[in-house]
């Protein structure tokens, strides 16, 4: 990488604390972020056994509000917007009119009237652009809110205890957020993640971000970079967008059916319809490498198909990851084999998840 | 070893290899430079005794987490020992990159090819 670009690249509230604590800095979505601090495997083991917190403040946040902010998310989004009760959150993607999944977000309704959607860095500027675009038939307002908020993820199965510790009251639910004062400042917990564990989300303002990590470090959380990120989220069978989600793979190949009610007649409905209906060539599914190796994206799979994620399981202690594969090798049990740089892997098609966290 | 450390008494290659020259004979590794760069390793696809390694031309691979490199032999020759310890604790390569780390052992064909290979301040000096 150049060092124009390295200049260019965006710093979260967090950086200072990253570089004391001896992160290793990668380039990602324009951001310079921490990959790794103590490693991948122990930062890993540390969100399956006791509890590590991340900050993800690279991720995008939109807010959306006016009279009618359900109907235009209801528009917009691909699950049914009205059975997300104040104070809750559901998961769902943004389709283009052929269904072409445009992100994955999780949108929390914070009023009858006011919903805040989480984006993927990466796809940011895009979302908020299509979003803007259609907000024009409706009365509402689409206002981009990244820079109001550092957003850190405590994950593992002490994470609501300890959250629970530093706060003015208990975590929420999964799927919920509320309004807290943790370690002094004002912070909106959600109950969701990305690990497979239980844990939260804390949305803080930039000025809090110092503080509020130094509270979480203090009380025994450890610092996991997107490297175990990574690795978690694999095991866990969550898809990620740019990887394993494209403009080009409807939500029903992707595995997304579930957040999909085309009766609600969001953009790209019909098209999701006639996939569940007709089925899709191929799907995306988790496998498990029988023996060594490790499968990495791009790697063909034998009959039709490519691996879009792989990475090593510190759980299983062997490769795994996510793959397109034709729909008649897509049920679980069934053998696969994968080109790995010249080398015939055997895998399996597995079940999700590929490692059951305590919160999963 | 958590910090960057390249022995004076060893040869190195551009892509990160070095070679311990005794008699006829060279121990090959991965220095820390490129074991901090992948990570921690988590395979080693160990040669077999008695391929032939050439000099700039990868041997085997080893494979981290987050990639996979192919490892370059320093020097060409016959391999006679491999590290067989290393594909049950392939950490190892990280704990100690220039001694329980060693990845093979080379009965070299061509001894005046360590010329062309680095001291530790020259190899540090690229790195910077």
């Amino acid at each position: 990488m150049s060092s124009t670009a390295e200049t260019s690249l965006r710093r979260t509230a967090l950086h200072e604390r990253h570089v004391a604590a001896g992160a290793k800095l990668v380039p990602f979505a324009g951001w310079e972020m921490p990959v790794q601090y103590a490693g991948i495997r122990a930062e890993h083991v540390a969100v399956r056994r006791d509890v590590g917190v991340f900050d993800v403040s690279h991720m995008g946040q939109v807010e959306t509000r006016g009279p009618q902010a359900l109907a235009f998310l209801q528009r917009m989004l691909s699950g049914d917007v009205r059975r997300i009760p104040e104070g809750g959150a559901q998961y769902g993607v943004l389709c283009r009119e052929d269904g072409g999944v445009l992100d994955d977000i999780i949108t929390y309704r914070m009023g009858e009237f006011e919903f805040l959607t989480v984006t993927n860095a990466a796809r940011h500027a895009k979302d908020l652009a299509w979003l803007q675009a259609h907000a024009a038939e409706f009365d509402v307002d689409v206002i981009d809110k990244s820079h109001c908020f550092a957003m850190l993820a405590v994950q593992g199965p002490r994470a609501r205890a300890l959250t629970r510790s530093l706060a003015d009251g208990p975590p929420p639910i999964r799927r919920r957020c509320a309004e807290r004062t943790l370690a002094g400042a004002a912070v909106t917990i959600c109950g969701t993640g990305y690990t497979g564990e239980d844990g939260v989300e804390l949305l803080v303002d930039p000025g809090d971000a110092t503080r509020v990590w130094d509270a979480l470090i203090a009380a025994g959380a450890s610092p996991v970079g997107l490297g175990a990120r990574d690795t978690l989220r694999l095991e866990a069978c969550f898809p990620l967008y740019g990887n394993d989600l494209s403009e080009e793979r409807n939500p029903v190949e992707a595995g997304l059916g579930a957040c999909c009610r085309e009766a609600t007649g969001f953009i790209g409905a019909e098209a999701v319809a006639a996939a569940r209906r007709d089925g899709t060539a191929e799907r995306l599914v988790p496998f498990a490498i029988a023996g060594r190796g490790i499968a990495r994206p791009g790697n063909p799979v034998t009959g039709g198909g490519v691996v879009t994620s792989g990475t090593y399981s510190p759980c299983l202690g062997r490769g795994i990851g996510l793959a397109y594969v034709s729909s008649e090798l897509a049920e679980p049990g069934t053998e696969i084999e994968i080109d790995v740089r010249g080398s015939r892997r055997s895998a399996t098609v597995e079940r999700k998840p590929l490692y059951r966290g305590k919160g999963s | 070893m958590a910090e960057a450390n390249y022995p004076d008494d060893l040869l190195y290659h551009p892509e990160h290899d070095w070679a311990r020259v005794e008699g006829g004979e060279a121990t090959f590794g991965i220095t820390w430079y490129a074991q901090d760069a992948l990570g921690e390793l988590v395979f080693f696809d160990a040669p077999q005794v008695g391929a032939h390694v050439t000099k700039d031309e990868p041997y085997t691979e080893v494979e981290s987490v987050k990639a996979v490199s192919d490892v370059f032999a320093p020097l060409s020759g016959e391999i006679v020992a491999v590290n067989d310890a290393l594909s049950e604790k392939p950490e190892t390569i990280n704990e100690d990159p220039y001694g329980e780390g060693w990845l093979v052992r080379v009965r070299l064909s061509d001894p005046a090819e360590t010329e062309s290979l680095m001291d530790a301040q020259t190899y540090e000096a690229g790195l910077e």
